[in-house]
């Protein structure tokens, strides 16, 4: 029953499932192993990064494709739901339209930008989204009325959801029982449904031929596959998630800004995540979305500690300095295409 | 047996449009300049901005012509490139704060000497940066456009990174040297004497580009190259050599490009050279991979551009690129001026 | 009889998952013209494109004037003295014939009684020489290919297919360059279809098949033998 949950797409790997099997408990029972405001908010952009880079997987490791866009995607479900909260006032029916208005207009935007891919080579698709992707920042950036320009739009959840909210006296294993655990589940529960929809999605039919697509698009246009009409949907599907990925981000914030969500910053975190896990493995996301948070809220501590003990060499305590983990991270990024080209995830299955 | 149709060839002329389809991108810049001086009122203003678009147009393609002679000659696609601008624009910068006894004084040849000696400096160490840049991370993944894409911005994180550790988090203002500063009036409009500085710079390095490349041998082996590499090579030539060359001038001269570009905004940050690198992606994708007078004419269009429209509308300006740009690739979805490969 | 000037022993080359050489034996004598043939699809351009170095031989080796080319870089192999004349001509399009041939010339500048001799073999070089190569037809790209290879003067030059798809007058003209090349001196490993030169210019004769040399002699052997050629090419070569 557990293989059918996973689509058939086991990890293939006792380090990588006992890893998975951690990860996902201390996911499903954060509130409580690990209560405080900072370490839940952890969690929950664990979750949601998961779903993101996920999403992103499906794009780069199965399809192919090499798309900057993908933040552009991502703010546009977080907007969604911000400005129908804002506009609509607080409750689920704002949060239910934002996001889907987020995931239809993302997915109408990737469908234009598949289509206009048709005429141009891959290295200038790639760098046409990463023009668009910041032409739209800049734009949303712009245009403060209607997004709060800069300094983003902060805006009410429904109530439910809030830490006012009891849904029980007293407390649940020693947390207090209010909407705020509740909206972590509300979380973690979609990422969850969305993870696992999207491993069904790369191991169904549509998904195998993606693949083949990717090894060699003339050949599966000989046998008959229309390439474009698979990287196209491939692209919507994509784009769709990650909008739903930015919706619950921004639930959990109660808050949208350029910064938070559509900076090149996250499209870069986004390819770290991807590469250091393991590029067409669904699973490579999980790792490195969770590294990657876990490295950005803690990498810091670690990085102080050790710069306070060379505090001789100035140049040393610079490089370590707690602000300086993105060169780090950058270092061993670089390391990662070159000496693990598979992720994490392909070298614990032994490619 | 039915007789032979009449044979009576007609020698057509070509149309209009065919006749002028060499010259299009040229008169794309022209008509803009004209479209420009119709849509703003005043003729100073336009004047202005005319000049302001020009200048901004020889920087940026001083910064994209490294980047699409490297892609077109080496197919290395160098995500990186901004970082090259930055680090050129940061040694600079510091040669100018240290040269500031000569930049303070309203001496043009000594403001010019202080200048060239910036320009040098950040050069050299850009030219030599990037030859550690093709060596260690570009080198290992030749022929593999996504392992470059994520390696190169992989090295573009860590160089802004270290930039951080030699300069500090914060941003340097400069002051652009002394009888650089302020305008000359013409015809009613205020031209900043920097910006005509940089026209000419521009102008200088775009026509040092094109003589190198069209009349000596290293530039006939480049063109070559770009078009059928393994033909160059089968002829004795060691391209590999060739290729390093081109990737430490094309990082020179995107150091040149921070150096200007920084003294142009007049303060520069770690992340500068990525921020220029969408308009400098933007041009490359407009002229076409592998051509430099295709960049010239992109940059030119793209400066021209955004400084127009940032007049009438200023929101709409980095947009109005991304429809120029995806207009000129409905048209010729190679760029303008595309480069025949042989492969 | 002197040391061959190529030797190929055993080479073995893939191109992806593709075996095409499956271990070739080859012998070019000095200052002859070797041809090399056989059907489509046997290996004849890819056992040219291992010589000069396009492609590498995972098996076996290359010797060249006494000296091991298997591993060598292909510009090195230029230098040593081979000539490429490759089935595509690889000429510039991009470039004037005037700029070709400045590039060819890659010890320096062009010799010029050199050139002048190229302009009696190839007059149509002299005529276009400031037009871009690209605006050339196709059998004056294969001129200019040719002449681009004879600018300098080597010691061995292979040639594939100079005269497929070109019109009778300018084969002949085709052949008239190969017979002064050799008469200088130079060795020559020619890839033909064209029956009529091959039969014109070969020496010896080498016939592929299967990724593999299935009949090597003396030219002169395989064209009074009829029976030969049809086992060998599938057809009597008196029918082309």
């Amino acid at each position: 029953m557990l293989k059918t949950l996973v689509s058939g797409d086991t990890p293939r790997s006792p380090i990588l499932l006992a890893t998975l099997i951690v990860i996902l408990i201390c996911l499903a029972f954060a509130p409580f192993l690990f209560p405080g405001v900072r370490s839940v908010d952890t969690a929950a952009r664990i979750c949601i990064f998961i779903v993101l880079v996920a999403s992103y997987d499906l794009l780069l490791g199965y399809g192919g494709i090499v798309s900057f866009a993908h933040t552009m995607f991502f703010g546009l479900g977080a907007y969604g739901v911000a400005l129908a909260s804002t506009h609509m006032g607080r409750g689920f029916d704002a949060l239910l339209v934002g996001s889907v208005a987020g995931a239809g207009l993302a997915a109408l935007l990737a469908l234009v930008i598949g289509l206009f891919s048709l005429r141009v080579r891959a290295i200038f698709f790639a760098m046409i989204t990463l023009a668009v992707a910041s032409a739209v920042a800049v734009l949303v950036s712009q245009l403060s009325t209607l997004t709060g320009g800069e300094d983003g739009l902060s805006f009410k959840i429904p109530r439910a959801l809030g830490p006012a909210f009891k849904f029980m006296d007293g407390e649940l294993f020693g947390v207090k029982a209010n909407g705020k655990l509740l909206k972590y589940y509300l979380v973690f529960i979609c990422c969850f449904v969305l993870f696992l929809l999207m491993l069904r999605v790369v191991n169904s039919p549509f998904g195998r031929v993606l693949q083949a697509i990717r090894e060699n698009d003339f050949r599966a246009e000989a046998i008959g596959y229309r390439v474009v009409h698979y990287r196209v949907a491939a692209t919507c599907l994509s784009a769709a998630i990650a909008a739903l990925a930015g919706a619950l981000y921004a639930v959990w914030l109660r808050y949208v800004g350029p910064d938070t969500t559509l900076s090149m910053e996250i499209m870069i975190d986004i390819l770290l995540m991807v590469v250091i896990g393991g590029m067409g493995t669904m699973y490579g996301a999980v790792i490195g979305a969770t590294l990657f948070v876990l490295a950005q809220n803690y990498l810091q501590n670690v990085l102080s500690l050790a710069g306070e003990s060379v505090s001789t060499l100035p140049l040393l305590t610079d490089l370590l300095n707690a602000d300086r983990w993105l060169l780090w991270l950058g270092v061993l990024f670089i390391l990662s295409v070159y000496f693990f080209p598979t992720g994490i995830v392909g070298r614990l299955r032994g490619k | 047996m039915s007789a032979a149709p009449k044979h009576a060839p007609t020698m057509a002329q070509m149309s209009l449009p065919e006749r002028l389809a060499p010259y299009a991108p040229i008169l794309l810049v022209v008509g803009l300049v004209i479209a420009g001086f119709v849509a703003i009122p005043a003729t100073s203003s336009w004047l202005t901005l005319t000049v302001s678009g020009l200048a901004m147009g020889m920087m940026i393609f001083i910064m994209a012509s490294g980047l699409t002679l490297v892609f077109g000659l080496m197919d290395v696609i160098n995500f990186g490139h901004g970082a090259f601008a930055s680090v050129g624009a940061f040694v600079g910068v510091s040669f100018l704060l240290l040269l500031e006894h000569m930049t303070g004084a309203p001496n043009l040849l000594w403001n010019l000497t202080a200048l060239m000696v910036a320009i040098i400096g950040a050069m050299a160490a850009t030219g030599l940066m990037g030859y550690a840049f093709e060596r260690v991370i570009v080198k290992p993944v030749y022929g593999h456009h996504l392992k470059q894409i994520l390696v190169t911005m992989g090295g573009l994180i860590v160089v802004e990174q270290l930039i951080i550790v030699l300069w500090g988090p914060e941003e340097i203002y400069i002051t652009r040297p002394e009888s650089l500063k302020g305008a000359i009036t013409f015809a009613g409009a205020a031209l900043e004497k920097y910006r005509l500085v940089a026209v000419g710079i521009g102008l200088v390095v775009f026509l040092a580009m094109r003589y190198t490349l069209r009349r000596t041998k290293i530039g006939l082996i480049v063109r070559a190259g770009v078009e059928n590499g393994e033909m160059v090579q089968a002829l004795g030539y060691n391209l590999r050599m060739v290729f390093i060359g081109v990737f430490v001038a094309g990082s020179a001269l995107a150091g040149l490009g921070g150096v200007l570009w920084g003294l142009y905004q007049e303060v520069i940050t770690a992340h500068m050279g990525n921020q220029t690198m969408i308009l400098v992606f933007i041009v490359v994708i407009i002229g076409g991979l592998g051509s430099v007078e295709g960049c010239f004419i992109g940059a030119l269009m793209v400066g021209l551009l955004q400084n127009y429209v940032a007049f009438l509308e200023p929101k709409a300006a980095l947009i109005s690129n991304i429809a120029l740009m995806v207009a000129i690739l409905m048209w010729r979805p190679m760029g303008m001026i595309p480069v025949v490969k042989a492969k | 009889m002197s040391d061959p000037i190529l030797k190929l022993e055993g080479v073995f080359t893939n191109i992806a998952q593709y075996h095409i050489l499956q271990g070739v034996d080859l012998t070019v004598s000095r200052g002859e013209v070797t041809m090399l043939l056989g059907r489509n699809g046997v290996g004849k351009t890819t056992t040219l494109r291992t010589i000069i170095g396009h492609w590498r031989a995972h098996q076996g080796r290359v010797m060249f004037d006494g000296q091991d080319i298997t591993k060598l870089p292909t510009p090195a192999i230029a230098r040593a003295g081979v000539g490429f004349v490759p089935e595509d001509m690889g000429i510039f399009a991009d470039l004037t014939v005037e700029e070709n041939m400045i590039l060819a010339a890659v010890s320096g500048a062009i010799d010029e009684a050199r050139l002048q001799w190229l302009f009696t073999v190839f007059p149509a070089l002299e005529t276009f020489w400031k037009k871009d190569a690209g605006t050339l037809s196709g059998g004056q790209k294969q001129m200019l290919s040719i002449a681009r290879a004879m600018i300098e003067e080597r010691a061995l030059y292979l040639i594939d297919e100079p005269t497929k798809g070109l019109a009778p007058a300018i084969i002949t003209t085709m052949a008239r360059a190969i017979k002064e090349l050799k008469d200088q001196g130079a060795s020559i490993l020619l890839v033909e279809q064209n029956f009529a030169v091959a039969k014109a210019l070969g020496d010896s004769a080498n016939v592929m098949d299967d990724g593999r040399m299935a009949w090597s002699g003396q030219m002169s052997e395989l064209t009074q033998d009829a029976e030969l050629q049809e086992r060998l090419m599938g057809l009597s070569m008196e029918a082309h």
